[in-house]
């Protein structure tokens, strides 16, 4: 560590504003304070300062996902080996489904964080200013909310164009408008939409020699199935839970993002508001089409609302896209009705609009768009309420 | 119609080197500072001329646009200098002591029997006065208005703050005489706050006073947020506000006549070798209160969330019944072993990422170190949970980056002062200086306003 400390101190007046390659100051910096919170002592204010800091506060986020990562490997090797009739069991040639995943997923990974660290680093250099953390998270959301048959060029499009139009033109981490995973995945969704929806994408069928999918197989997710109208073909509750289902890499397990959940909660990094909300929208939302679904005759709407909530990326988007700090609510009451609209306008695109199986992501987006006008109304309510006071005293 | 309060918001941070209950008398000081810097916005007018000689209650310089309000000596001897610094800004107006203290005799006389001017005009001849700070702005009150109330905190909740209640103990007679001089001055009431745990019968039996209780953690001894719960502050309106020691010290003009500049001081931190209480003076050297310093240690005259800086050589500030002494931390952290990534289970945090929350009766010896970089605002809600107003903390700090005077003034500026940010500043994830943006703010909307 010692040595580590001298080896940077040696080469850091290379990297100086003024030295030689004084161009890549602020990615040195950006090294540099990776591997050592710098000596700066408080200068104003406060002479303590809380040991959190951003940097601590993205890789607990990070370390919440995990859990998703893990299981989504496995399920697509699991998906893959049940399209090719091949370990049928669950507990079956774990460790061929996971290595196999594991070789679909790891390079998305990589080329999420290479092509979004790259441009962040770019951004750096030209705009100067020293880098921020925020992609740490981005760059591992974006993979776990793609396809799996995604081509790695498309996902390194997708994530540059979400770094660059999703964020830095609006100035970098902290000013975004749009959660950046989502945003990317939404230019995927309608640039390329034959890549990114339909029944060919979610299971990787990647065929060698002699091999064949099994007669029946469709490749198709659950929600896939119901905005068909084949109900019936919807996997069951417990399969749903669990995760074992054709779907986006990280979104399948309902135990996973619980897993997640917890870690964000207990930390108190991610906002026990914003979960609660989104799910009570879900529930509430659900909850009146499973009332009018019998008299509509409309399978799809008879769902029972927990099933309806474990299908696709309703938990996904709950535990760690809506409550992305950025671009949420920023007040607490502003919160509970930025979630709760999430919930209830997910589960309404999914089940009414035909064109998108799948709400959750434009839920997020539009409520994205729509927070800053819901902490507005909040924050004036506050104001009015001052007011009313200054008038009783001047009264 | 005395009120109790709970507040549930906030957050105390628990840091070694309380100051043991022993009081010593400190040795006199030989060079005494008064400094005008101690007083924000004040321009000062310096009164005395270098080797003048003065006594104790004797004026050494005024506010220049408000001539009533003087600074006076804590001693008696001879003015040794007057520093200055950048354009030739007045840092501190020395005074070498005499070994023993001549007062100036201001008259002895019962507060309550005098009328408003009378009160008044004594407070602002002996320099007494500037212990009486006015909100909105956090300044020395205007003597040519008459506040709607009076807020005197008897109980600190600062890091380390020394323990009110053993202060004013046998103090009774000077804290009641100061209190009656106070109720002269507002038509309205003079409150005074305790909570739950004050037994100091000095407090419980004050009279001619309104006792409020405000129970719960940090910041709920910041008078601040005592009258935004008890009688807020709107537009146009001023309470003012004082210490228990400020009180002591009025008390004891209107006894004897003399300026009696007298505090206790709470040496306390854990860099502090012999943390406990000392009677002296307002201005006297740390170096003569308690000894050399080690240079890798910051000195705080004050408390350490709002205190100043003062350094090896610096004084006792105006205002601060505390020294605080901290390790610096300008030592890089590598992030596994002691940075970022460490579990650290020896950092203390509101965020319940570091295991520390489960513990929540250790105590720590925290450094100056930021523990971050600056960055943009990402996390919501942090600062909302140790702000115990019914105000949008978040979004008056950007009000007031992007200089929306209108903004400000509506969402609650004149509330609040720059300690009531500390805690924001402390929990910050993005490191964000609030209280000198509120402090910004602040001198924004009263250059606007006046």
């Amino acid at each position: 560590m010692k040595a580590l400390r001298k080896l940077v101190d040696s080469i850091a007046p290379t990297f100086a504003k003024d030295g030689k390659l004084g161009k890549l100051h602020f990615v040195f910096d950006g090294l540099e304070t990776f591997l050592f919170t710098p000596g700066h002592a408080t200068v104003k204010g406060a002479h303590l300062r809380d040991s959190i800091d951003l940097k601590r506060t993205m890789s607990i986020v990070i370390t919440a996902m995990i859990p998703c990562l893990l299981f989504g490997m496995w399920n697509v090797g699991h998906q893959h080996y049940l399209a090719l009739g091949e370990f049928l069991g669950m507990g079956d040639g774990f460790w061929d489904k996971f290595i196999f995943g594991a070789i679909k997923v790891l390079p998305i990974v990589v080329v999420s964080y290479g092509v979004g660290l790259g441009i962040e680093f770019l951004f750096t250099t030209i705009k100067g200013h020293p880098i921020q953390e925020g992609y740490l998270v981005s760059g591992m959301l974006i993979p776990l909310v793609m396809p799996v048959d995604t081509p790695l060029w498309m996902v390194a499009v997708g994530a540059a164009f979400a770094v660059i139009i999703g964020k830095e033109v609006f100035g970098g981490t902290g000013m975004n408008i749009l959660n950046v995973a989502l945003t990317a995945r939404a230019f995927l969704f309608f640039a390329y939409p034959t890549m990114m929806s339909g029944d060919k994408v979610w299971v990787n069928t990647g065929l060698e020699e002699g091999q064949q999918v099994v007669d029946g197989f469709s490749g198709a997710t659950s929600l896939g199935y119901a905005a068909a109208g084949q109900v019936d073909k919807v996997t069951s509750m417990m399969d749903s839970f669990w995760g074992i289902e054709a779907g986006s890499i990280g979104e399948t397990s309902v135990v996973a993002c619980l897993i997640g959940a917890l870690v964000l909660l207990i930390t108190g990094i991610g906002s026990w508001r914003i979960m609660l909300s989104v799910f009570l929208g879900g529930l509430a939302m659900s909850a009146i089409f499973n009332a009018v679904g019998p008299g509509l005759g409309n399978e799809y709407m008879q769902i029972p609302m927990l099933h309806q909530l474990m299908l696709g990326s309703f938990f996904f988007g709950l535990v760690f896209m809506a409550t992305d700090p950025v671009t949420a609510s920023q007040t607490n009451t502003g919160k509970w009705i930025y979630g709760f609209l999430i919930g209830v306008m997910a589960i309404l695109i999914r089940v009414v609009n035909p064109a998108y199986p799948e709400g959750m992501m434009l839920a997020i987006l539009f409520m994205n768009v729509m927070a800053p006008l819901i902490d507005h109304y909040v924050v004036q309510a506050n104001i009015k309420r001052r007011l009313k006071r200054t008038a009783l005293v001047a009264a | 119609m005395s009120t109790s309060i709970r507040i549930r918001k906030g957050l105390d941070i628990r840091l070694k080197g309380e100051a043991e209950k022993v009081l010593v008398q400190a040795d006199p000081a030989k060079v005494i500072a008064i400094k005008p810097t101690d007083f924000h916005g004040l321009i000062p007018k310096v009164l005395v001329k270098q080797g003048a000689k003065v006594k104790a209650g004797d004026p050494l310089f005024g506010d220049k646009y408000n001539e009533r309000i003087l600074f006076t000596s804590p001693v008696s001897g001879v003015v040794e200098d007057v520093v200055r610094g950048d354009k030739r800004k007045v840092l501190e107006v020395r005074v070498v002591a005499d070994a023993s203290i001549a007062y100036e005799d201001f008259g002895a006389g019962d507060p309550s029997t005098m009328n408003r001017e009378t009160v008044v005009q004594k407070l602002l001849k002996s320099g007494v006065w500037p212990v009486i700070r006015q909100r909105p702005f956090d300044l020395v009150a205007d003597p040519a208005k008459e506040p709607k109330s009076i807020f005197v905190s008897c109980f600190d909740t600062n890091p380390l703050a020394p323990d009110l209640d053993y202060i004013v103990h046998n103090h009774g007679n000077e804290f009641q005489t100061g209190l009656n001089a106070l109720s002269k001055l507002t038509k309205g009431k003079v409150n005074i706050v305790v909570n739950s745990k004050t037994a100091a019968r000095e407090f419980l039996d004050a009279k001619n006073v309104v006792r409020q209780t405000v129970d719960g953690p940090h910041p709920a001894g910041n008078v601040g947020v005592q009258i935004h719960h008890l009688d807020p502050i709107s537009k146009g309106e001023q309470v003012w506000v004082a210490g228990v020691q400020d009180v002591l010290i009025i008390g004891r003009l209107f006894l004897t006549g003399k300026y009696d500049a007298t505090r206790v001081v709470a040496i306390t931190g854990s860099e502090a070798k012999n943390p406990k209480y000392l009677r002296t003076l307002i201005g006297t050297p740390v170096k003569d209160l308690i000894g050399p310093v080690d240079p890798h240690t910051r000195v705080v005259s004050g408390n350490a969330l709002t205190g100043d800086r003062i350094g090896q050589d610096g004084s006792l500030g105006f205002y601060h019944t505390q020294i605080t002494l901290l390790p610096e931390g300008d030592e890089p952290k590598f992030f596994i072993t002691d940075g970022w990534a460490s579990p650290g289970f020896d950092k203390f945090s509101a965020n319940r990422s570091f295991p520390t929350w489960l513990m929540p009766s250790k105590k720590y010896a925290l450094d100056t170190n930021q523990n971050g970089e600056p960055r943009s605002f990402v996390m919501t809600g942090q600062y909302e949970k140790v702000f115990p107003f019914d105000i949008y903390p978040v979004q008056l700090i950007k009000s007031i980056l992007a200089n929306d005077i209108d903004q400000m003034e509506k969402l609650g500026l004149y509330e609040v002062v720059p300690e009531d940010f500390a805690l924001c500043e402390f929990v910050c994830t993005s490191k964000i200086n609030s209280q000198s943006i509120v402090r910004e703010g602040l001198d924004t909307l009263k250059k606007e306003t006046t």
